[in-house]
């Protein structure tokens, strides 16, 4: 007869970079049933909007998270332009994709990494992270900071890249993308690595749309939908297609992220390649008055902006539904029945972001 | 078995290359151009219009025209670089280094000087 | 529904609604509770492949609503959050924390 013990689980695990609460119900070694509980990073910022006025907040928004900054950054402001009409330069809205990918890039590059020191793959981690850090340099000579990138505002972006700096990010990109097919090679078809993804953590294509699952998560099982083809930023210029899996296992998502990411170095130069000149912003006037909804693809998944204006310089509301809070019921559906060591890699594959989540 | 040996060559790379990281502090590290690292001010040409401390997302910086000082706090400040971008008279600046890490939060106050008080220094020097 | 639309319900009617979006095959994308003058708005969304339409109640202060937990799975971590932070009564959740899914010490919910 099995025995029941609840185990739990976080909020500090060496797996988690940040704190998540999960109560695991296990039958012996086996995970029955996983209860979550969040709110140890919760910042309130969704709060904060009303201290802080419109364009202010677009750097609060920015500091919902450290990954996906410029997203968020980017997501609030083409939300506050939907709703004041402001078209925005089609240079600025080149920048924008360029940096988005570099951020897809850094992110799924940090994921792979973290993956690697989950499963015990040291030096793997320090490969993934040593090309990072190139993304990371692209980003400070760009904007100015490594992390928190302040180049979004309303109207369009604070800085330009001229050509010269273009050309040297295409030809940075280009050894990383050979760097990296090298790293890829063990991602994918190592022995060790396999035996530790394959076969774990099933989630079904039903399972992933019944539980509305975003993202890298959910292409993994079959399902082609990238909110990148909604024609945000230069993306309608841009010739791509949702990256799918048909498997849905844990090694099915480590497979579609590094996909991804030579899709991204792909997307740059294109972007890069049809650049046009001119003006990177355009004067706003007014204040935001009406409701928009903005949905983001992420490197985590679909991320939602809700903006509500009131005719004044303070919004009236500011919510954002993150990735990772609409992955987290797919991710409880998969530790479903998996081995109790199993169960940081299962939370791994989604890419849990909990700061984003508690915002 | 096709499985194994896959991160070999990456090792063997790594033995002969010299390493990635930077000797940190021994060697000083170089700052690209556009490094946002800490805000620094030109006082004699502040004409006190306030309007970095209006713009500033985090009320880091106060200005008082009656004293003539200009006050930051470092450790508030996010380094959004919006005070410099709107300052008229571009009396405020990028500095490429962070603030050094203090044990406790201290604010930064700049005056400038009137002109009998310049006179004053002129005079004695 | 059209893409993008925002239809504004009664509150009896929000599992009627949700049921009819549930049967065309749609998942539940999110809910979000905005505080309006003396009430709340909440807003469901919804998304089938790149089509996205959104249900909307009124509500006043005491106010509950009906879980929709039972139709989609998700919406138990959505419902909690709200009554966490805005204090809406929602009953007959899945998965019901009593104000426990957001373990805090700044008391909530904000007023």
């Amino acid at each position: 007869m099995s025995v029941r013990s609840i185990v739990p689980f976080g909020p500090q695990h060496p797996v988690l970079p940040e704190p998540i609460h999960l109560d695991l119900v296990l039958e012996d070694e086996k995970v029955v049933e996983a209860v979550p509980s969040i709110g140890f990073v919760h910042r309130g910022l969704e709060k904060l909007v009303e201290k802080k006025d419109y364009q202010q907040y677009v750097y609060v928004a920015e500091r919902i998270c450290g990954i996906c900054s410029f997203m968020h950054g980017m997501g609030y402001c083409e939300a506050v332009e939907h709703v004041m009409n402001v078209e925005i330069p089609p240079r600025a809205k080149y920048l924008r994709t360029i940096w988005c990918e570099m951020s897809r890039i850094h992110s799924h590059l940090l994921w792979l990494g973290l993956l690697a020191d989950a499963f015990g793959f040291e030096s793997l981690f320090m490969q993934s992270w040593r090309l990072r850090e190139k993304i990371l340099d692209m980003f400070e000579v760009s904007t100015g900071g490594r992390v928190i990138f302040s180049v979004n505002m309303i109207g369009g972006q604070r800085r330009d890249m001229d050509a010269q700096m273009l050309s040297m990010f295409s030809k940075v990109l280009d050894d990383m993308e050979r760097e990296l097919r090298e790293i890829s090679k063990t991602f994918l078809n190592d022995y060790a690595v396999q035996s530790r993804l394959k076969d774990v953590g099933f989630l079904t294509k039903e399972q992933a749309h019944e539980l509305g699952a975003v993202g890298p998560f959910m292409r993994a099982s079959g399902i082609a939908l990238d909110s990148r083809k909604l024609g945000y930023a230069a993306y309608p210029d841009i010739d791509f297609e949702p990256i799918t899996s048909q498997v849905g296992d844990s090694y099915a998502r480590c497979d579609v992220r590094i996909r991804e990411i030579f899709q991204s170095f792909d997307i740059i130069r294109q972007a890069i390649a049809k650049i046009p000149e001119g003006e990177v912003a355009v004067p706003v006037k007014g204040m935001p008055s009406g409701e928009h909804f903005m949905r983001v693809e992420q490197p985590r998944g679909e991320a939602i902006y809700y903006v509500k204006g009131n005719g004044t310089k303070f919004l009236d509301r500011v919510r954002v539904r993150t990735p990772t809070f609409a992955n987290l019921p797919g991710m409880l559906e998969t530790l479903k029945g998996c081995q109790l060591a199993d169960v940081p890699i299962l939370i791994l594959t989604i890419d849990p972001c909990i700061s984003c989540t508690e915002r | 078995m096709s499985g194994i040996m896959k991160f070999t060559g990456t090792v063997l790379k790594n033995l002969i290359h010299k390493p990635v990281t930077e000797n940190y502090p021994q060697a000083e590290r170089e700052y690209p151009e556009r490094t946002r690292g800490k805000v620094s001010i030109d006082i004699s040409q502040c004409v006190f219009c306030t309007l970095c401390a209006k713009k500033c997302p985090t009320g880091a910086i106060t200005v008082d025209r009656a004293a003539q000082t200009w006050t930051i706090d470092p450790f508030g400040c996010i380094q959004c670089r919006c005070c410099v971008d709107h300052c008229p008279r571009k009396c405020l600046s990028m500095e490429q280094h962070y603030t050094s890490p203090s044990e406790e939060k201290t604010v930064e106050t700049y005056t400038k000087q009137t002109t009998e008080e310049k006179q004053e220094e002129k005079e004695h020097a | 529904m059209n893409d993008g639309e925002i239809l504004v319900i009664d509150t009896e009617a929000l599992v009627t609604e949700v049921l009819k979006l549930k049967h065309q095959n749609y998942r539940l994308v999110q809910i979000c509770a905005t505080k309006t003058g003396e009430g709340y708005e909440l807003t469901y969304s919804f998304g089938k492949d790149y089509e996205f339409v959104c249900l909307r109640l009124n509500i006043k202060e005491g106010d509950e609503v009906s879980s929709i937990s039972d139709i989609y799975k998700p919406a138990f971590l959505y419902e909690n959050e709200i009554h966490d932070l805005f204090d809406i009564q929602i009953k007959m959740i899945s998965q019901d924390y009593h104000g426990n899914l957001y373990r805090m010490k700044t008391k909530t919910p904000y007023k």
